[in-house]
């Protein structure tokens, strides 16, 4: 691992001297794409970061939201895609230890984690279902043994991630506010490296990260210890409570070399420190190791001479190590020695703030021929296609992965995972919903709809639990950035992003950005993934049962745009058409209208639709609920199309509303009087799904589809 | 009253246990770290889930060499309620309080989910208030909670009334559906289910009340809430 050329040079003229081999090494790593944001980080500013809810302070890793009464949540999205590409288990693992930190350093609890995982065709590709298999025994091995509940996430297979893997993880802590650490350092305050030893593992892991995975370097992956994680979220919550903690940050990409610089030029001070005094895994490392190594559960904490001993006897309570590395100072620099001797002398400012990029971007040329949808043609039997969809493995339940995960631990879990959104209750009697998503297919074709599409999505799912979104994340996953025309694809997704984020006034409160991903036949789809927090004002959002004629409404518009959508993939095997767009008059009326009409206590249910469209979404509500239904396409709001298209175009903006017959004047008229285009769509009554057009378009047995639906993942990865 | 929580490192149900104990039902309640000694003035014991030790070497071996488990030991000896839960049931078979021993489940996955426990045995301190085989709706959450015990244990186990807990259904390979057991004199009960998951309306999507009947047998048998 080195510098490029012109950031050696860079180098060179800042510190006017040739730097040492220790001076490279951490500047490499602190100047990789994957720490320093070089390619990105001028143009995310646009997003909007602040809002009434949000907090910001010095240093912080993860966003922080105030929830009322004294209380805050934070979250924080990461991913691990070119470790887990490598040695899934591991990459997947040390993925959501690395984020869990991320909500401790700023001194919350970490109360959730969600997870989205994105492989090959595991129908063809065995090590699609290897990748697979693997990355979520991590995930669960990791999570479970934390009792930090996983409780959502997605799973989507695509042939652009044929040889590869995306694994995202994020998670939500909760604390109180008066409890946030305040990231301050004076000088003379000590610098602490508390918990795993600093060992050969993960050495230049964030350069790896930052390049095409070209070979598979496995001494760039980290090696995952869950206990030591448990023991130092206790160990540090406890010296938070004992205000022990001047200053905190986890150790991730780029190891200590980016934790002392980014530390030190945050708080404006400087940091010596003695590589001697530094616990390590194996005798006889160099410093350069000991500065780049990327071991996990390591945390850096400064702290007052005289809080040490405090410190020091809390982590010997919970047997794990606490070393006194270094010592703040007023110079503004990062002096690394080994005894007397120096390797590295720089400025903070210089290494934690990488020469940003202005890369050049052009829209590709693939979006001029993607090929229109005319000729696509409705299939016989359109049953069978409803079956075959239902059971297909970017629709097919879920419960084969998340039954893995301890999803109830930390008794805080209202809505399990398997539904719109999951939902937290918190300790203020309010609850936190949230979800996850990204939608490869559509960002393919059209980066810029198919991003704001995955906001939506995220957005109409919380909305579904009757909560208000208060903040978003954002993972933004590319193919390589010095590739012009992905470059645009990028900047098109984080364009469509802050519009979104702006017109709803949803702050950013986290982001990360993953470049470089790239398999051996070429770049990923653009994969933006976007996590929405929502907050539910004292009402228990838990869901009525849907019983005997119950009514079925649809609100929003079914448009004649099916690109993208999981039918034209799965069952045409066509990649092209128009992607469905979000109006974002709509959205927000809409958005509004479920909110109010849950509040009021008007509906039942309430279902969004998004993937393999109406008649997915309808299935689903008859799986759950172990119900059939009844539905007239006719009566659906929509363009002019065939049965098909209206039944999977996936349009945004649109929500299933199911409600007592008794509510159903009250939400009529609330309907019409806000000129919301709905249509009383269905009746639940019996065991089968009927929709009907005239005659019967389709007739599924719904315990024939529960069947389809609850098995079809797991058989392909388990008998495949 | 008062009920000590056992913490190990690596416990991670400790402050649901907690939570349940004393905010549900009002029970006085204090965590005992695994290295110090207990009062004798407790009036029961819980050892909560998690993965104590990180479930090295075998889940709950680790934990039952604890300096803390001769306290448990004895006072269990004199007749305290004792509950473990979980990774808390691991560590008393481990450390011989209870018979058998919980192997790998049988999917070889960890497993998370709700199931339905019937009650075989309602003489014990925390199932005096179920009815004989009443049904309990309840999560399970683990990799290692297929109960084994040999052949001629298992007849000694039903003679003697120690199955306290059958699952409903197969659910992990379960000898005799074995859920929960207890010792022979009734009063250490080990369960691989989670009681404190289920009492409170909010997070039980089916019925909290069977399983706060566990709590509320606790409370008939120690005495009055303070």
């Amino acid at each position: 691992m080195s510098l490029e050329e012109q950031e050696l040079a860079h180098l060179k003229s800042k510190i006017k001297r040739n730097p040492t081999p220790t001076e490279i090494q951490i500047v490499a790593a602190e100047w990789s794409e994957h720490c320093s944001y070089k390619s990105s980080k001028k143009h995310l500013k646009m997003l909007p970061m602040t809002g009434p809810l949000v907090i910001s302070e010095k240093g912080y890793d993860s966003g922080v939201l105030d929830v009322g009464d004294g209380y805050v949540v934070t979250v924080h999205i990461e991913s691990h895609n070119h470790p887990s590409a490598v040695e899934p288990y591991g990459g997947a693992a040390t993925g959501v230890g690395g984020v869990i930190r991320d909500i401790l350093s700023a001194g919350t609890r970490p109360i959730a984690i969600f997870d989205g995982l994105r492989f090959g065709n595991i129908q063809k590709d065995q090590q699609a279902r290897w990748l697979f298999k693997n990355a979520v025994s991590g995930i669960a091995d990791y999570g479970n043994c934390l009792g930090i509940p996983t409780i959502g996430g997605e799973v989507e297979f695509d042939d652009c991630y044929e040889n590869y893997a995306l694994v995202d993880v994020a998670a939500i802590g909760f604390g109180k506010k008066e409890r946030l650490i305040k990231n301050h350092a004076n000088v003379g305050d000590v610098v602490v490296l508390l918990g795993g030893s600093t060992g050969r593992d993960g050495i230049g892991g964030s350069q790896f990260a930052s390049d095409s995975l070209e070979t598979e370097d496995r001494s760039a992956v980290q090696i995952p210890d869950p206990f030591i994680e448990k023991l130092i979220i206790e160990a540090i919550l406890e010296a938070r409570d004992a205000k022990l903690i001047h200053a905190m940050k986890d150790l991730g990409g780029g190891g200590l070399s980016c934790a002392i610089s980014e530390t030190a030029d945050t708080l404006s001070i400087g940091i010596e420190l003695d590589v001697n005094t530094i616990h390590t895994r194996e005798p006889g490392m160099h410093p350069n190791e000991i500065m780049t190594s990327e071991s996990q559960e390591r945390m850096l904490i400064i702290t007052s001479k005289s809080k040490l001993k405090k410190l020091q006897d809390i982590c010997k309570k919970f047997s794990i190590k606490c070393s006194m590395i270094g010592v703040v100072k007023s110079n503004k620099m990062m002096h690394v020695k080994k005894g007397k001797k120096t390797f590295a002398n720089l400025p903070t400012e210089i290494v934690a703030n990488a020469p940003l990029l202005d890369r050049p971007s052009k829209k590709p040329r693939y979006l001029e021929k993607i090929k229109s949808d005319e000729k696509i043609k409705t299939p016989s039997n359109l049953s069978s296609v409803l079956l075959k969809l239902i059971g297909c493995p970017n629709i097919a339940s879920r419960h084969w992965v998340y039954g893995q995960y301890d999803h109830e631990v930390g008794i805080r879990t209202v809505t399990k995972p398997g539904r719109d959104a999951s939902v937290l209750r918190l300790d203020n009697e309010k609850f936190l919903s949230a979800k996850i998503d990204g939608n490869p297919k559509h960002c393919y074709l059209d980066p810029r709809e198919g991003a704001i599409g995955c906001f939506e999505e995220a957005c109409r799912n919380v909305v579904c639990t009757g909560a208000t979104p208060i903040g978003m994340v954002d993972h933004l996953q590319f193919g390589n950035p010095e590739d012009p025309e992905i470059f645009w694809t990028f900047l098109e997704s984080l364009k469509g992003l802050t519009d979104y984020a702006k017109e709803f006034k949803i702050p950013c409160v986290g982001g990360k950005v993953s470049f470089y991903n790239e398999t051996p036949k070429g770049p990923i789809k653009p994969t933006p993934l976007i996590g929405v927090l929502g907050l539910i004002e004292k009402k228990n959002p838990q869901q009525e049962k849907i019983s005997e004629n119950d009514v079925l409404i649809i609100i929003g518009n079914t448009k004649n745009e099916l690109g993208g959508s999981e039918y034209y993939e799965y069952i045409h095997n066509f990649i092209g058409g128009k992607c469905p767009a979000v109006d974002f008059h709509s959205s927000k009326q809409n958005m509004q209208f479920v909110l109010d009409a849950i509040k009021k206590n008007l509906v039942k249910q309430a279902h969004d639709c998004s993937k393999g469209g109406l008649a997915i979404a309808i299935s689903e509500l008859c799986i759950w609920n172990d119900i059939g239904c009844n539905v007239s396409i006719n009566e659906v709001p929509s363009e002019k199309m065939t049965d098909d298209r209206i039944l999977f175009s996936e349009s945004h903006s649109r929500y299933l509303l199911v409600l007592d017959q008794k509510n159903l004047k009250e939400i009529e008229n609330l309907l019409r009087t806000s000129k919301i285009p709905f249509g009383i769509i269905g009746k639940f009554k019996g065991d089968q799904m009927v929709f009907e057009k005239n005659k019967s378009v389709i007739d599924l047995r719904v315990d024939k589809a529960q069947k389809t639906w609850m098995n079809s993942l797991r058989e392909m990865i388990l008998h495949a | 009253m008062k009920v000590g929580v056992i913490v190990f490192p690596g416990s991670n149900c400790d402050r649901d246990m907690f939570h349940v104990l004393t905010d549900v039902f009002n029970l006085k309640a204090q965590y005992f770290w695994h290295e110090k000694g207990l009062p004798k003035d407790l009036d029961a014991i819980v050892l909560p889930g998690g993965f104590s030790y990180g479930d090295r070497l075998r889940a709950g071996v680790i934990a039952a060499h604890s300096p803390v488990i001769k306290d448990v030991k004895k006072m269990a000896e004199k007749g305290t309620p004792v509950l473990g839960v979980c990774n808390g049931f691991q560590v008393l078979v481990e450390s011989g309080l209870l018979p058998g021993v919980l192997l790998k489940n049988t999917s070889l996955n960890f497993m998370c989910q709700w199931t339905n426990l019937i009650v075989e045995n309602n003489s014990t301190p925390f199932t005096n208030k179920l009815k004989l085989h009443q049904k309990i709706p309840i999560p399970i959450a683990n990799g290692e909670g297929r109960y084994y015990v040999d052949e001629s244990t298992l007849k000694q186990l039903k003679k003697k009334n120690q199955i306290v807990f059958r699952y409903e259904e197969t659910v992990n390979g379960s000898l005799d559906k074995i859920a929960g057991v207890c010792n022979e004199d009734g009063n250490v009960v080990g369960m691989m289910p989670h009681p404190e998951r289920a009492t409170e309306p909010e997070i039980n999507p089916i019925d909290h009340k069977p399983s706060s009947l566990i709590f509320e047998s606790l409370i008939q048998k120690i005495g009055v809430k303070n």
